[in-house]
């Protein structure tokens, strides 16, 4: 704070950050008297001037310090946003407190939802007569309440594994399609459709996946066991049983096909045309210049959809709870993914009728406080991949922040 | 002199013609267009098959006028007849319960983001907290509300409580998309009116609020078509009555993916079939038509950059 007064003009010998700032605090400074003392017309028209002429001193000050005006929506990036935070009107303090506390009412749900979970979970968790991480066991109800969620959590892990597996290549292909393969006429109806498969109901992919669509998969089934029988997780299928691990598998991959394509296409089309064409220029085919400049730009995004995809496939309960089918309570438990079996949420929702106890809904609120953080992680995993490494993020970000610490630098 | 002159014929032709690929080089190329393509039509007959399947089988209920007037009150399984009005009211309540609820703190917390704490801490966890609850599973949610509305207050499964396991829902997406709209609004008009000596919040409210107008519309349609198709909550929160009950804090309530899943064990018999995939092209249908209806307003409403 140069001019702390804001009324004097400040002295602008050569663009620094330093003066960028200065001049910022000006503005600022001179609105917050506007807006306090309601100043009569000639000082606004002084301080609109003003202002006018400290854009066209920041615009060079940009220049002479060789930061580059990236994007020329927000000229000044460093000083030239009024904060007008601090005012103390009382509509800004009023306006301004509700703005906050949504936020932070969307930070406190979500400590809630684990919070309240924990707590109607500990109870139960405390009355579990069996390993609850490792047994495969499920009987809540009762006096001696056993419950472990191991073949819960083998059935969740593997479906959603299987479908990302089957989801991605197809997703990349897909955004790739849309992006660089496509007519430009149809690259926009085609990117629509796709998202048209977001837009069917979960239950409605459930009631077709368990009615046309696992019976055409049969012969994948049998086909693929038949070649890998011999490993335990490919084991051949009992009888012809079609609600299977492996058809929800594919009806998941469906439902998250649109998600990962979405975020991979805008990746894919942020891919600096400088790298495209420097690639066409040395002669590759359009292949070379996918797999070369492309897709290497693009990885880091299409890792974090792919995450974003798992933690759907994770969470999705109705089209699980519909495809697939419950083994019977005395049959052995079933690795393939061939045979029947539950996920976290199709369980959960299959027994929403039997919520009558404390400790039974315990057990099925423990579960899903399992579900709960495995999600957490696995979004979170998205997020951080996404912040530390977005290529199409990283240029911007970076003038940004090189901007910024200039000024502070110069404030300090 | 002629050495040269002989080796010249080896250079032109094959080695320095450059316009052409060699074959291994031109046949993944081909390769990788294909393989691209069918991908793409890979994704599309999951689409189309489902959508001509619920179509097919579903459209005719829907051109009786007994669908959208009637309920299903006293009609059992094996019979005809009845209509999914009171599913169709019961599904348009609770979402319209929730964006009452969802839509003003998905503002309010966009306006945080974007106009008070930019850059700061707080609005950085806010940010990774949104992303986390895009991300929670609606079963998840459905069992949280089940926790507190249940377990905790002791009140009943009512159409209420599913509303509150749709606002975690919601409230993400159009958090998400009302704050890249914020973004979108030129700096200019925010400083024009600070210069005007317009206080911030009036500022937000009447300036950058309705700029962005068209994209927050947009953004709560979306999740309002996300909200609709969830049946998770709908399963653990409240019971599917055939009755019209339009009170979501009293008595179980239909709604249209609890009215599929309520026959869909009884598929074998035809009057049920038909049911379950009517209610089916209903709810594609009310999807569908908020989708469109969000690109719409999109298209139209789009804030016009330099």
């Amino acid at each position: 704070m140069s001019s702390p007064d804001g009324t004097a003009p400040p002295d602008r010998p050569d663009g620094t950050a330093a003066d960028q700032v200065a001049a910022a605090d000006a503005v600022e400074a001179k609105i917050e008297d506007l807006v306090h003392e309601d100043a009569g017309p000639a000082p606004r028209f002084g301080g609109l001037a003003e202002e006018h002429a400290e854009q066209e001193q920041a615009e060079q000050a940009d220049k002479t310090a060789g930061v580059p005006a990236a994007d020329g929506t927000e000229p000044p990036a460093t000083g030239g946003k009024l904060e007008l935070g601090a005012v103390g009107h009382l509509g800004d303090r009023l306006f301004g407190g509700l703005a906050r506390g949504s936020g932070g009412l969307v930070v406190l749900i979500v400590a809630f939802v684990g919070i309240f979970l924990l707590a109607l979970a500990i109870p139960a968790l405390a009355d579990d007569k069996s390993s609850f991480l490792f047994s495969r066991i499920w009987e809540p109800g009762g006096d001696n309440p056993r419950f472990g969620i191991a073949a819960l959590f083998y059935t969740t892990v593997v479906s959603s594994i299987i479908a990302m597996i089957i989801a991605v290549p197809i997703a990349i292909g897909v955004a790739l399609f849309i992006t660089y393969y496509a007519p430009k006429k149809l690259a926009a109806p085609v990117a629509h459709a796709v998202d048209l498969l977001a837009a069917v109901p979960s239950i409605v992919y459930g009631l077709w996946g368990a009615l046309f669509f696992a019976p055409i998969l049969l012969p994948v089934i049998n086909g693929l066991s038949d070649a890998l029988g011999w490993i335990p997780v490919f084991a051949k299928p009992v009888g012809d049983n079609v609600g299977v691990v492996f058809t929800a598998s594919v009806v998941l991959a469906i439902m998250i096909l649109p998600v990962v394509t979405a975020i991979s296409r805008e990746i894919f089309a942020q891919t600096p045309i400088a790298h495209r064409e420097g690639a066409l220029a040395l002669g590759a085919t359009k292949w070379e210049m996918v797999r070369m400049a492309v897709l290497p730009y693009g990885r880091s995004g299409v890792v974090s959809a792919s995450m974003l995809g798992l933690g759907r496939a994770l969470g999705e309960t109705v089209a699980v709870l519909i495809i697939l089918s419950v083994p019977n309570g005395n049959d052995p438990w079933n690795s393939s993914i061939f045979a029947g079996g539950e996920t976290f949420a199709s369980k959960i929702a299959n027994n929403a009728a039997e919520f009558d106890s404390p400790e039974k809904t315990g057990a099925y609120i423990a579960a899903g406080l399992v579900l709960f953080v495995v999600t957490f992680l696995v979004n979170s995993a998205a997020r951080i991949i996404v912040d530390r490494s977005a290529p199409g993020k990283k240029r911007p970000r970076r003038n940004r922040r090189a901007g910024s610490t200039a000024a502070e630098g110069a404030e300090s | 002199m002629t050495a040269i002159a002989e080796n010249k014929p080896a250079y032109d032709g094959k080695v320095l013609d450059l316009s052409g690929k060699s074959g291994a080089r031109a046949f993944r190329n081909t390769l990788a267009t294909v393989l691209i393509v069918l991908a793409f039509v890979l994704a599309m007959i999951p689409l189309v098959w489902i959508l001509f399947t619920v179509v097919s089988k579903g459209y005719h209920l829907l051109l009786t006028a007994d669908w959208w007037s009637q309920s299903q009150r006293g009609i059992t399984v094996r019979r005809a007849g009845g209509g999914a009005y009171h599913a169709i009211m019961g599904t348009l309540i609770m979402s319209l319960i929730t964006a009452v609820i969802a839509v003003p703190i998905a503002i309010l917390g966009a306006v945080f983001l974007v106009e008070y704490g930019k850059g700061t801490r707080i609005a950085k966890v806010v940010s990774f907290m949104i992303d986390i609850l895009t991300g929670v599973p609606s079963i998840v949610a459905a069992l949280f509300i089940y926790a507190v509305w249940i377990t905790i207050f002791g009140f009943n499964r009512v159409g209420f409580a599913v509303s509150l396991a749709l606002v975690l829902l919601m409230l993400p997406v159009v958090l998400r998309s009302t704050e890249e709209m914020l973004k979108l609004v030129p700096d200019e008009l925010r400083e024009a009116s600070y210069a005007l000596g317009v206080p911030k919040w009036k500022t937000i409210l009447k300036v950058v609020v309705p700029t962005a107008f068209g994209g927050i519309v947009t953004g709560v349609m979306l999740g309002l078509a996300r909200v609709m198709g969830e049946t998770a909550p709908l399963l653990i929160l409240v019971g599917y009555s055939k009755n019209i009950n339009l009170n979501p804090f009293n008595g179980f309530m239909g709604a249209l993916p609890t009215m599929i899943n309520q026959d869909r064990t009884e598929l074998a018999l035809p009057n049920a079939a038909d049911r379950v995939w009517a209610a089916a092209l209903t709810l594609i249908l009310l999807v569908l038509a908020l989708n469109l209806l969000a690109r719409l307003i999109a298209r139209y409403s789009a804030i016009k950059s330099k």
